[in-house]
């Protein structure tokens, strides 16, 4: 029972990111208005920073700020050891991805206005029969 | 389409949910990702740069090249929306004003518009009165966003924050202006021009900093040889072009930002929005 207990504690944060991933993977393969597979699109990216997020945690490590870094103490600081702090480079990669991520989103989105100024629709079949017509 | 659709993505997500068995631990130090680099960026961040936020230098330092290509293509996204949808100049067919002493709306239609003046007033064509309460909150809270904001800028060496981070709250700002109000009075303040400016600004300081280090020593976004112009020793001299280089990431994302919503909620016109 223990052992199941703390498989689920290790990989439940794994199981999430899964489930998130699927849940946009889908809105992008069924979904027919564009608005709502660009949403899906941006779901599938949480899931994917939140996925690189986790893997830098370590277990009673604290944010990658060296303590007593600042030089304004008095305290003679000791050598940073790497098992205190969480690995900074996930934070590194995803934060600028976040921003990269919404500064791409606007381009979906500007894309999904013009459609709809040439075609009065954003519904694909419509699109499509617009475009075959 | 919907069957083959459930049928990928369940084929897809049971794969991802077995192959989860070999992957480390929640929490674990000793896995993988956390071998090989970071312990080196965490040991001897603080000697090489005096900057105690390790994501911070590496962001800007060990990874320069990295964040000046993402800043680049910041603007290149901006440069996207404002080229697939600004429309520069186009008749309005009619517009509407509202005569202030009366509380009368007017449509005017053609080209003659009222001159400026005090009792005239241009509204949207959707315009609601405006509700005291979100303007007036609004119009408090704008200063003290901007304040957090250049302070989540400067402090991004000794607390989290820096330019990305930073720049998105300014932009943030603008943008709350511009919902509580309208469109037009915000493009006032801050002009579609001046966002376009920055917005190349920012990647220019960015670039700048990194050549003018190539021009004094030998090495693209080296800061070491910002040394004698900065007045400091050399390590210093880095956790100083570190900021420098914030400054210019958290220009350009906050314009960007800021021209992309004025582009999205018009559609291009930047004459009504959201």
């Amino acid at each position: 029972m223990e052992q199941i207990l703390s498989f689920i504690a290790a990989k439940a944060n794994y199981w999430a990111y899964v489930i998130l991933l699927m849940v946009g993977l889908y809105a992008m393969i069924v979904k027919n208005n564009l608005v709502k597979k660009i949403v899906g699109m941006v779901i599938f990216q949480t899931a994917v920073i939140l996925f690189y997020v986790s893997i830098g945690y370590k277990t009673g490590g604290t944010i990658p700020i060296i303590i007593y870094g600042d030089g304004h103490n008095s305290i003679i600081e000791p050598a940073a050891k790497a098992v205190d702090y969480i690995n900074p480079l996930p934070h590194v990669l995803m934060l600028t991805a976040i921003v990269v991520g919404v500064a791409t989103l606007g381009v979906a989105l500007a894309l999904a206005i013009k459609v709809y100024q040439e075609y009065g629709t954003l519904e694909e079949d419509e699109i499509n029969k617009k475009i075959r017509a | 389409m919907k069957t083959l659709g459930q049928i990928t993505v369940l084929f897809c997500g049971g794969l991802l949910l077995f192959f989860t068995s070999d992957f480390p631990d929640f929490g674990d130090a000793n896995s993988p990702a956390s071998l090989h680099l970071s312990p080196y960026f965490i040991e001897n961040t603080l000697k090489d740069t005096a900057v105690p936020n390790v994501v911070t230098a590496i962001l800007a330092d060990y990874r320069g090249y990295d964040t000046m290509f993402e800043t680049t293509v910041i603007l290149t996204a901006g440069l996207a929306c404002f080229l697939l949808l600004r429309i520069p100049k186009r008749e309005v067919k009619s517009r509407y004003y509202l005569h202030e002493p009366t509380g009368v709306t007017l449509r005017f239609e053609g080209d003659k518009y009222p001159q400026k003046s005090d009792v005239f007033k241009r509204i949207d064509s959707n315009w609601v009165p405006y509700d005291l309460i979100i303007n007036f909150t609004c119009r408090l809270l704008i200063h003290f966003i901007q304040i957090f904001a250049l302070y989540v800028v400067a402090h991004g060496h000794y607390s989290p924050g820096g330019g990305f981070q930073g720049g998105v709250v300014l932009g943030a700002s603008v943008i709350l202006f511009a919902i509580s109000g309208n469109l037009r009075a915000a493009i006032k303040r801050f002009g579609e021009k001046t966002a376009a400016l920055f917005s190349a600004a920012g990647v220019f300081i960015y670039a700048g900093t990194g050549a003018l280090c190539m021009m004094i020593g030998e090495h693209f976004l080296n800061y070491n040889f910002l040394s004698p112009l900065l007045g400091t020793d050399r390590i210093m001299a880095r956790s100083h072009g570190i900021f420098i280089v914030e400054i210019g990431v958290a220009v350009t994302v906050m314009a960007v930002m800021i021209w992309i919503y004025y582009n999205l909620s018009s559609a291009g016109k930047q004459d009504e929005g959201l």
